[in-house]
């Protein structure tokens, strides 16, 4: 043991030292022919599930980039790779990893973290260092009204979850020869910023359309029962019923709408995939309607993956599940960093910003077109209903790939 | 208030209500019965509580997706939980039990947190149930509905506290938990091992958070963080009904769980929680009003 400190040791030591210093965070964004991402994203904590698909996301396009041979810059052919931290699932965490991940890795290129709070945790930090952000798991409005300069969501925004469900009532209310306006409304919003901002959404396509509002409860975050709201939309017999408050609310809404025999037309709620409703709750879920990012049969394609169909099949083979959206949207990050350094042909952050803000361009995932704060308003979002325990594409009806059902029936 | 002139031109709605409310209560009062026992037998706060009702639901889901029917996972939580309520006890909670109040309350405090996040990692954050497949009744023209698992769900806590009950006033190891609660020194002189009734008591109060538990993965769903509002309504419904008393406790749960859905209904449901802390504060109040009216000497 006290040989362990030998002269050679030491100078080993000294040199390899002296190596981190002159190599040390300057040019760590690019490190030799490997051009490194940097991300914060949850492997433990409540996000671990999602934080795992994020990561297979980013994992997945890196490695199809690298095998069609890598990016493009200046004439020299780069590697992309991604460093990662695990947040824990928690705000503080996300935020100093990141602030590691600049000043100690040098990373000089972010992906985003996992859901809209960490996003609102990290986002000051990498604004701070004027390092550019592109993220598909952050979708708070609140992300956006900030004045953000470097950071790009390929996402739709959380306002627009539930806004097509809103429109489609008003549609089928119109082939069924009556008016939008007299339509009743029903809603029920978990009382937390991601519910609010869907909520906010849909308040406004209700107002247009002088729908009326019969039931607007705010669902406490700790509930474990919905009996007294149902109760309420029973006996207000509304036509649309609308309900978000993550998975929780998702089955509580379809277990207890089926138990109580509340019959409303149209039901639609986030987070239904997520909850996985149709698997385990069967016909409870018939004809429910959920929103979603991104489907995996809409008719987009790019030049890496071929269409969102071969996207699936791929991340299929090598997870062995099919892709949640929030590992489709985690891809298209990437894509869209790939795509940026492809224009700009250069490493400059500044540079590397602005051509990311003048994005125009179709992913597997869908269109990417940032607006001056940073959200993507190329994609909508997509209405899935629940038809014999399978989730189909009914709405917007330029990507829909079925009609429909309606009215309801509650199930046997 | 709208939900108030609905109330009045369709009355039948608050027999909706109060069924439901009578049903989420029974499951409240199975847990703050077990924590009622905790307290005045070990003069243990168990912060836990709403974890081992976690655990059973996590113990019914998993033997449900193995093929057995939840209705079976109620006892089978319970002897489930029972066992690991003793590990815990031997491992954990007998450093505790002699120690201050607040000692006691930190560990299960420490423990609570480490059972929810343990869970998180082992089983995931996913929303789960089981389903048991039982229909649904209905009541004045369908206007009423009572599942049929939520009756059994009422029936079945109805029964644990009968068994608790005469448990407790029958058998050997009741009637020696009762000593230990009102008085262990002396219960130890009289011979009666207080460690292994201890053991016995916090397993038990485990054994029937399991059964609410399963109850609960049954009726609604089981996620790792379902634990908080389970545990400070136990607290809140042993606040209300004292340590000592069955009947009081039961009451309590039932009262609470109608309370807040008619909260719910009356004012939304963003208000439920809020009225029935309110609703605690007052009764703390009107109590304390009328001791001092009674002018009693007070310890």
């Amino acid at each position: 043991m006290r040989n362990l400190f030998n002269k050679r040791t030491l100078t080993a030591l000294g040199v390899s030292a002296l190596l981190v210093i002159a190599t040390g965070p300057a040019g760590a964004k690019v490190e030799g022919d490997t051009i490194i991402l940097g991300a914060a994203v949850s492997l433990t904590g409540k996000y671990s599930t999602n934080g795992k698909n994020t990561i297979q996301g980013y994992e997945l396009a890196a490695k199809r980039i690298n095998e069609l041979g890598g990016i493009k810059v200046g004439g020299k052919t780069y590697k992309l790779e991604i460093k990662y931290y695990d947040d824990e699932s928690t705000s503080a965490r996300a935020a100093q990893l990141v602030e590691r991940l600049v000043n100690q890795d040098g990373i000089k290129y972010m992906l985003g973290p996992y859901s809209s709070g960490l996003t609102k945790a990290v986002a000051p930090v990498t604004e701070k260092y004027k390092i550019p952000m592109v993220e598909g798991n952050g979708a708070s409005l609140a992300l956006f009204n900030k004045g953000y300069k470097y950071l790009f969501a390929v996402l739709s925004t959380t306002q627009y979850y539930l806004k097509e469900a809103v429109n489609l009532a008003a549609e089928v209310a119109k082939s069924q020869g009556k008016k939008p306006s007299s339509l009743k409304v029903a809603l029920a919003f978990e009382n937390d910023p991601f519910s609010q901002d869907v909520r906010a959404g849909v308040i406004e396509d209700v107002k247009r359309h002088g729908m009326k509002i019969v039931v607007d409860d705010k669902l406490p975050p700790d509930l474990n029962d919905m009996a007294a709201t149902l109760t309420k939309v029973k006996a207000t017999k509304p036509d649309l019923l609308i309900v978000s408050g993550h998975a929780k609310g998702a089955t509580l809404v379809t277990r207890q709408t089926a138990e109580m025999k509340v019959n409303v037309p149209m039901i639609a709620t986030t987070h239904c995939d997520s909850a996985r409703v149709a698997e385990t709750l069967g016909n409870a879920a018939e004809y429910f309607l959920c929103a979603s990012q991104w489907d995996r049969s809409l008719n987009y394609r790019d030049d890496w993956f071929g269409s969102a169909e071969d996207y699936a099949k791929r991340f299929e083979k090598d997870y062995g599940y099919a892709p949640p959206y929030q590992a489709a949207e985690s891809s298209a990050a990437v894509l869209v960093y790939v795509d940026a350094f492809k224009r700009a042909q250069s490493f400059d952050t500044r540079k590397i910003r602005d051509a990311i803000a003048a994005t125009d361009m179709q992913t597997f995932y869908g269109n990417v077109k940032f607006d001056k704060t940073g959200k993507n308003t190329a994609k909508p979002m997509v209405l899935y209903q629940i038809q014999n325990g399978k989730y189909i594409v009914v709405a917007p009806s330029k990507w829909a790939s079925a009609k429909v059902n309606w009215p309801r029936k509650v199930p046997k | 208030m709208d939900s108030l002139s609905l109330l009045a031109n369709a009355p039948v709605l608050s027999v909706q209500l109060l069924l439901d409310g009578i049903m989420i209560g029974a499951i409240f009062a199975l847990a703050a019965y077990g924590m009622a026992l905790l307290w005045g037998v070990m003069n243990l706060i168990n912060i836990a509580q709403g974890e081992f009702v976690m655990l059973g639901g996590y113990t019914a889901f998993f033997l449900y997706t193995a093929g057995i029917h939840p209705l079976l996972g109620v006892p089978l939580a319970a002897v489930v939980l029972f066992a690991f309520g003793w590990i815990l006890y031997k491992t954990i909670i007998f450093r505790v039990v002699d120690k201050d109040l607040f000692i006691s309350i930190l560990a299960t405090f420490g423990l609570s947190i480490l059972l929810q996040q343990l869970a998180n990692e082992l089983f995931g954050a996913d929303v789960r149930t089981a389903q048991s497949g039982f229909g649904t009744r209905f009541l004045f023209d369908g206007l009423v509905t009572v599942a049929d698992i939520k009756l059994v769900a009422f029936v079945t806590a109805l029964l644990v506290g009968a068994v608790l009950m005469l448990f407790l006033k029958r058998s050997r190891m009741g009637q020696a938990i009762r000593a230990t609660a009102q008085n262990a020194r002396a219960a130890r002189i009289m011979g009666i091992d207080t460690d292994h009734v201890y053991a016995w008591t916090f397993s038990l109060n485990a054994a029937i958070c399991g059964a609410a538990g399963a109850l609960v993965a049954m009726t609604w769903i089981v996620h790792p963080y379902l634990g908080l509002p389970y545990t400070v309504r136990a607290f809140m419904i042993v606040i209300v009904a004292g340590l000592g008393n069955v009947a009081a406790v039961l009451t309590a749960g039932l009262g609470l769980g109608v309370a807040e859905n008619f909260a719910g209904f009356i004012l939304g449901a963003e208000y439920q929680a809020a009225f029935v802390f309110a609703l605690l504060v007052v009764i703390l109040v009107w109590r304390r009003f009328r001791l001092s009216r009674e002018r009693k000497y007070l310890k």
